[in-house]
Formats: C-alpha cells, structure tokens, sequence
C-alpha cells in the first residue's frame, strides 16, 4: 500500500533564528512499520515528526505521505493521513470537554455531527477513557490527559500515528498502560523518544538522530546492542539491557 | 488566599454547575440574557443612588439559593475584587466634597457616597457573574454568548482564556515554588522578581499558545469552531424565567423601592393619626 509510506529526501530545516535542526535527512518508513525516533536533546526529533503533518513545510528537500507531497497547497490532505500526538497534551487538548475535544477533528474534516460524536465514542473507548466524556481537560490525571490526546487523534482515522515523547510525564503504570495500549493499534506508528524501554517494547526498527544527521537505521536490538554508536549520540543502552544492576550479568 | 486556593474554588465552580436543579436545566441564554439586563439596568443608576442598589442584591442572591451555590464561596470570590474596585473609587471622597446629607456631626459627602456605589455595584457586578457561571457553566455561557450573536473570534478568546487559566496558573505556581525552594527565609517576591516571573510566564505563554496553534492546525483547523453538542431549546421555562426577572429588574430600575419602605412607617402613622397622607411625598 504505497500510499502509506512516509518519505524524507534531503531533508535540511534552519529555525528563523538560524539554528540548524535538520541536516539531509534521508529516511523511508513502509505502511504498518513501528518505527523508534531516538536521539539526545536538540537531535531534531520533534522538529522531524513537525515535517511529517506539515507543522513545518521542507525549506530544502521533500516530505512525501504516500503520493502526497507535503507542500502549503496539500496540508489538509497530508494532517488527514498524519495524526501528531504532541509532547504535553495540554497543548492538545484546548475546548471545554473532552469529547468536543475529541470532536473537533472529525467535525473539521466534515463529518456530520453524529459521526462525529460515533467516533468519539468509539475513540474514548480505544483508550478506555469513555468515562472522562464529559469532563474538562483540566480535570484530568496526566495519565488520563495522555490517552484523550490519543484519542483525539484516533477520532481522525490517520493511517499514520505519530508521537513525541509519548511517555513523558507517566507514572510506571500509565506508562505501562500505554504500551499496552500502543501495542494493539495496527496503524503506522513513529515514536520520537527518551524511553529506549519503550522502543524495544514497540518498535522493531530505530533511527537515531544527532545534531540533525540520522546516524543509525536498522532493526532496534541491533542499534541498542552498539554502545559504541549510543555514547557517540549521547544516549544510553535502554535499562533492560544494562543488566542487573546488583550482579553486573545481563538479565 | 493562595493562588492553589483560589483555583480550588474556580475549580469548585465547576463542579456547581454541573449539578442538576430546574435552574441548571435552563437554556443558558435565558440566564446569559436576564444577567446581562440586570448588570445594564443596575450599573445605569445614577452614581450618588446608594440605597436603589441594595434590591438588585436579591437577584444574584435568589439565583445562588435556587442553584445550591454557596453563599460563602461567592463572598469570598467576590471580595478578591475589592482591592481593585477600592483603588478605582478611593480618590472619590477627596475629589467630590458637595454635601449631600448631615446626620449630626457625620457629613455624607458626594464622594463617599459615589465610593459606596462603586463597591457596591462592582460587588454585585462580581457575585452575579459568578453566580452564573455556578448555575451555567463556563463554556454553555460562552455558547450562549455565540448564539447570541458574539464573534466568534472573542467566543474562542473567552474559551481559550478559560481553559488555559489553569495551566498557566500551574505554570506560576511552579515558579513561586522553585523560587521559595532558594529563598533563604520565606520572604514575598520583590517587584524585580514579580517582573522576571511574569516575563517568564509571558514567553511561556507565547510558546504555548503557537503549539495549540499547531495542534489545531494538524486538526483541521480552519477558523471557525465546530460544535458537537446538540442545540437546547428556548421553551416556556426559559420565556418565564425572562418574564418574572424581566418585570423585577423593571421595577427595581423604575421604583425607588427602598424609598417608599422607608415611606411607608410615616404614611402608616399618618394615616394612624387621621392626617392627610398627602403631605407626605
């Protein structure tokens, strides 16, 4: 299904201020991958998952969702296939309740209200999080606030699910909860994040990032295997195969 | 009161107006409608008419007793505004010195009764705002105010200001805490530390607002604001309550009630004694 494959071909981004960010990133991902975006702080992780819904439009080379090349003129048609899941979901969550704020995608993209309001439901359940419905964002857990922002992209039926630190700010057992949760969804998912745990859990591939270069693409045990390539990159091993912390053996 | 308490109580707002009482279930653009003529026909008095405001107190009052809002919880709301409405109105008294009144050796002058108005109606202005909100809820106000008419580039405003209050205010409150973490003893924030922390605050704000922006954006946001919830209906309930508030506000506006009460123990005796009550005036 060629029209869910997600390509970067050099792919460079300066902030307004002229920090470089992204430096000729090349990167395929194919339809129904799991792909772990890993890198220290400043590597450009969130500015690259920004590309790929058009929150930045290519300043040098191209983004292409499918056949869809991510230009001014086609956003609309690329944020339908693309759903970002943002770091703090405060910044996602903005109207009174939850479920208009589940609504919101799909009433924007022209669904009638009450498709809308069925894919609400059917999202808040996804998540398990029919209950907090009718409740404002600002009377959420961090948890809770974490899976409706999920579930206000679900509401959209992307067919690519994107997420920046997805796992920030969770408690073990959210946390848990949301691999879990992640594990089950069959959509394309690129996870940018700190939590290698979390990408041995649900990516079978990785990319790392650093000062804006991809350093690394290839299946996930074999990248977090090369401690060499971590320490150059300024990441660490994920703690499960840091072995045991007591004995020093692997676990 | 702390910023947390405060927020509690905000909070608490919330949970008021999601109870169920007659009042509750009406459409919010009767309470928005009745609230908005009550505010015009009370801050239209005029500034020396101390006495023609107290009758507007019943209104927020009968409202918060018929919603099950608590009386303490609005004073206490409601007296967060009075440093501000002190500030606007304390230089009343030495501007206006016309004498208005002399009971004895006390000397009512124009200015202190204008002061008094002030407070008064700004208390009044406060406590039936919140009232409102505590029977109504923040957001169906704001749906109101659209299906009133409002632009809706103010509805969102309005929206956003609400639901982004407590993020910011966490936000502040963080700072306030990292920076009592390295006083050396308890001290409040000098005016340098005010300005430094509201700066920061500021460009945090700016930072959050362009990434709802963009969370908006990769949402399909094109300018106007969907809305999901069905529309409620303006029936007979809505139309009696305008109806019975409409002809109070009217006759508080028009009649100088608190006069003819205070009339009305002279008229009684008048009467009493056989004279003519035309005297009385």
């Amino acid at each position: 299904m060629s029209h869910h494959i997600v390509e970067l071909k050099g792919l460079s981004f300066h902030y307004p201020d002229g920090t470089p960010a992204l430096d000729s990133i090349d990167l395929t991902i194919h339809h129904g991958e799991s792909v772990g975006l890993v890198g220290a702080n400043g590597a450009g992780k969130s500015t690259m998952l920004q590309h790929l819904c058009g929150v930045h439009v290519p300043q040098t080379g191209r983004v292409r969702v499918g056949d869809v090349p991510v230009v001014p003129s086609t956003l609309n048609e690329v944020r339908r296939t693309v759903g970002l899941v943002f770091q703090d979901p405060d910044d996602q969550l903005f109207m009174p309740t939850v479920a208009e704020d589940v609504a919101f995608g799909p009433l924007n993209i022209g669904l009638p209200p009450e498709e809308a309001a069925l894919r609400v439901d059917q999202a808040l359940a996804q998540v398990d999080a029919l209950h907090l419905k009718h409740r404002p964002p600002h009377r959420l857990s961090g948890g809770e606030k974490r899976a409706v922002a999920i579930a206000t992209v679900l509401a959209c039926s992307p067919d690519i699910l994107v997420m920046d630190e997805p796992s920030a700010n969770l408690d073990p057992r959210s946390r848990r909860l949301l691999i879990e949760l992640l594990r089950g969804f069959k959509h394309t998912k690129i996870l940018a994040t700190h939590d290698l745990d979390m990408v041995l859990d649900l990516c079978e591939r990785t990319v790392v990032l650093h000062q804006g270069r991809v350093m690394a693409d290839g299946p996930t045990a074999a990248i977090f295997a090369d401690h060499d390539l971590l320490a150059a990159c300024a990441l660490e091993p994920p703690l499960r195969m840091q072995g045991c912390p007591l004995c020093g053996r692997c676990n | 009161m702390g910023l947390d308490t405060a927020l509690h109580e905000i909070r608490r707002l919330d949970d008021l107006a999601a109870q169920d009482t007659a009042l509750h279930r009406l459409d919010a653009r009767a309470k928005v409608l009745v609230t908005l003529a009550y505010l015009v026909s009370m801050l239209s008095l005029g500034r020396y008419e101390v006495s023609r405001l107290l009758p507007f107190a019943a209104f927020p009052l009968l409202l918060a007793v018929q919603g099950g809002v608590p009386l303490g919880l609005l004073l206490r709301r409601a007296a967060l505004a009075l440093p501000f409405v002190v500030f606007v109105g304390i230089f009343n008294p030495l501007i206006d010195r016309n004498v208005h009144l002399t009971l004895g050796p006390l000397v009512i002058t124009g200015g202190m009764l204008s002061f008094t108005s002030i407070v008064l109606r700004s208390l009044l202005a406060v406590t039936t705002g919140l009232v409102l909100v505590a029977v109504t809820g923040f957001d169906q106000v704001c749906r109101a105010l659209g299906r009133l008419g409002m632009p809706t580039a103010l509805l969102v405003q309005l929206q956003f200001l609400y639901r982004y209050l407590f993020v910011l205010a966490d936000e502040a409150l963080r700072m306030l805490h990292a920076r009592v973490q390295r006083c050396a003893k308890n001290s409040r924030p000098s005016l340098h530390e005010y300005r430094a922390l509201l700066g920061n605050l500021l460009l945090r704000t700016l930072d959050r607002a362009g990434r709802v922006h963009q969370a908006m954006l990769c949402r399909g946001f094109d300018g106007t604001m969907p809305d999901l919830r069905p529309t409620s209906r303006f029936g007979l309930a809505e139309w009696r309550f305008c109806a019975i508030w409409g002809l109070f506000l009217l006759a508080v506006r028009i009649l100088n009630i608190p006069q003819h009460l205070g009339d009305l123990p002279l008229y009684l005796a008048a009467k009493a004694g056989g004279l003519f009550p035309g005297v009385l005036k």
